[in-house]
């Protein structure tokens, strides 16, 4: 494993953007690819694979609320449920405006949330934050339940969809692959047209799922290698030092916070439009565990490993379905065993491993040069 | 102004329920000098130290730091305004890398958001740049440059010390608070050590040291306070201070000792 990281770390760089762009591109296909033994017999694949970037989604956001800041959140579901609400209520039972014009309003609406949220709770630590995000998550499920105006135990349907490109027909179609006789045949009785969001086709929302989840992802890198990230990471790790090194941590936690129910309102508005249906059921304090299991399997920190975790949450209870009840069953105990081998989840941050490496190539460096070596190595 | 005083504590009081801790506790520190803060165990040195950096506040007295009362300012404020402290137990952050570590110190001065951050705007790159150029800078000082990657927990406990030190000089400090660190060296990594801080002071910063050993305080410091039982029972030179019979009492007890 060490070493095929340290080839590809060797690799130049157009290579391994060459590698990054045939992966997004394999990650693409999945769904035209209908590979064997992936495809989940039963449900539609497409729709799980939409359901996997949703989850992946959610766990890159609550990743940085638990895995970079430290905050315990049991009640992330309700940045989901506000991010579905809200575009509910504006494009469908209050409003007649288009998808793209309600997505900004509901993460608005989610990050102004997650500061009120925030601002009150954040004074709290550990087991009592906890607590409180725990029932936020049951209060918002439950003000939708009993409030009217939200639809109340009926939800709302004829939510919009996102606009389609190329009318009913889409610009072209794209034939799946075809495993029935053994070897992979094009099917153009099976095609998938672009870009069409209807009824039927799932595959269109995994594009856009997926294609949300690279820009998230990207983002993700880009504000945990700057200050906002070092400074999420020292409050994590120790918050009165790092306020007596200058890092403002109330702010840092809101921020963090805040983020977090940005990525979770967005999830949600997207769930919300590709369901068509949204009902208080859809925000069970259990998918609150789920999310966070997902982030826990994963291996908290690494944005790598939630992506896995939260695939994995996602995807084997639509796998295994054949089981039916057992699956749950079949899936905690998967859980249990994990944290029992692994009780920093599959893939914790591996640094130690960088260090090393790094450490090797500084004494390579120092020897040949004097003191401008390991700036080099730095840049 | 070779007196210019940078901070001035004046009768600093503090209680915690009926135990007083500090009991009118004045003193100040002049601009590039490097004073010693000592006293026997529970005298209040560290009290002290927790009351100028915010930690705590003063039941009454006034802290001011270059002519500002230190009242009301929350921790992380003090600290942007020029103290910087180390900690008594290493307090680094175990899993990110020394250099990350010293890092989180230079941010202290630096306004980077999450969206120049998001967006690599100006503002990021340039304090990404001056912070990595002044951390490397003060990791090579201590002679850690080589150990930039490594995770603060994996480092040795001299080189834990050093880096805290590192880390708080990355604040851009006036006044630099030194929370005993040299607890746990030998006496060889002790001499090092009071190079070190003579050559922190020589780079303009003023030191505040609270020590226990006697032989590093009086070798390193221009001045010395002594505490005992939160009440200051001296203030001088190093050779004041050796000479002086409420310290030698302080430190070696008083007559039924000798009795004894």
């Amino acid at each position: 494993m060490s070493k095929i990281k340290s080839a590809l770390a060797a690799m130049p760089k157009p290579v391994k953007i060459a590698l990054w762009v045939l992966l997004a591109l394999l990650a693409y296909a999945l769904p035209l690819l209908e590979p064997p033994f992936i495809t989940t017999p039963g449900v539609d694949f497409g729709g799980v694979l939409f359901v996997v970037t949703m989850y992946m989604l959610v766990a890159l956001g609550l990743n940085i609320v638990v895995g970079y800041a430290g905050l315990l959140d049991l009640g992330y579901v309700g940045f989901y449920a506000i991010g579905a609400y809200t575009v509910a209520i504006l494009t469908s039972f209050h409003a007649n405006w288009p998808l793209l014009l309600a997505l900004p309003v509901a993460i608005v609406a989610t990050t102004i949330s997650g500061v009120l949220l925030g601002a009150p709770t954040l004074r709290v630590r550990g087991d009592y934050l906890a607590i409180v995000t725990l029932g936020f998550g049951e209060i918002i499920r439950l003000v939708a339940v009993n409030t009217e105006w939200l639809g109340e135990r009926k939800g709302i349907s004829n939510i919009a969809r996102p606009p389609s490109i190329g009318g009913t027909e889409g610009v072209f179609e794209i034939p799946h692959l075809n495993w029935d006789s053994g070897v992979p045949l094009l099917d153009f009785n099976d095609s998938t047209k672009f870009l069409v969001f209807g009824v039927l086709d799932q595959i269109p929302y995994y594009w856009m799922g997926l294609t949300v989840v690279i820009v998230v992802l990207f983002a993700d890198y880009l504000i945990k290698n700057s200050r906002v990230g070092r400074a999420w990471e020292a409050t994590r790790e120790d918050e009165d030092a790092a306020e007596l090194m200058g890092v403002p941590t109330f702010r840092f936690k809101l921020l963090a916070f805040a983020t977090g129910a940005f990525i979770g309102g967005l999830a949600g508005a997207l769930y919300a439009s590709r369901q068509n249906f949204i009902n208080p059921d859809s925000f069970l304090l259990l998918f609150s565990i789920l999310f966070l299991a997902a982030v826990v399997v994963g291996g908290q920190g690494n944005r790598w490993g939630v992506l896995v975790g939260a695939a994995l949450v996602a995807y084997l209870p639509q796998r295994f379905r054949e089981f039916d009840d057992f699956r749950v069953l079949v899936f905690g105990l998967a859980l249990v065993v994990l944290a029992v081998l692994r009780p920093e989840g599959l893939f914790p941050p591996k640094r130690t491993v960088r260090a090393k490496q790094l450490e090797h190539e500084l004494d390579e460096l120092e020897e040949g040069t004097d003191s401008e070596g390991e700036e080099k190595a730095r840049a | 102004m070779p007196d210019a005083h940078i901070l001035e504590v004046d009768q600093l009081t503090l209680r915690f329920g009926g135990l007083t801790a500090l009991d009118n506790v004045s003193f100040d520190i002049k601009e590039g000098e490097i004073l010693g803060l000592i006293g026997p165990n529970g005298a209040g040195k560290t009290t002290c130290f927790n009351a100028i950096t915010g930690v705590y506040k003063p039941t009454s007295g006034t802290i001011s730091f270059r002519g500002e009362s230190l009242a009301g300012k929350k921790r992380f404020e003090i600290t942007q305004s020029g103290i910087a402290r180390t900690f008594q137990n290493i307090r680094l952050f175990p899993t990110m890398t020394a250099l990350e570590n010293v890092l989180v110190g230079a941010d202290a001065q630096h306004s980077t958001g999450i969206l120049s951050a998001l967006f690599r705007l100006p503002k990021h790159r340039r304090e990404e740049e001056a912070g990595h150029r002044r951390a490397m800078e003060l990791l090579r000082f201590m002679g850690l440059h080589t150990k930039a990657d490594e995770l603060a927990a994996n480092l040795s406990y001299g080189d834990q010390r050093r880096l805290e030190i590192a880390r708080a000089m990355a604040t851009n400090p006036k006044l630099i608070c030194l929370d005993e660190p040299a607890a746990g060296f030998n006496p060889q990594e002790k001499r090092v050590l009071m190079d070190l801080i003579r050559k922190v002071r020589d780079q303009g910063f003023t030191v505040l040291l609270i020590e226990h050993d006697m032989r590093l305080v009086m070798g390193v410091t221009d001045r010395i306070v002594v505490l005992e039982f939160g009440k200051k029972i001296a203030e001088g030179t190093p050779a004041e201070i050796r000479d002086n019979p409420a310290v030698i009492a302080a430190y070696l007890g008083v007559e039924e000792e000798d009795a004894s």
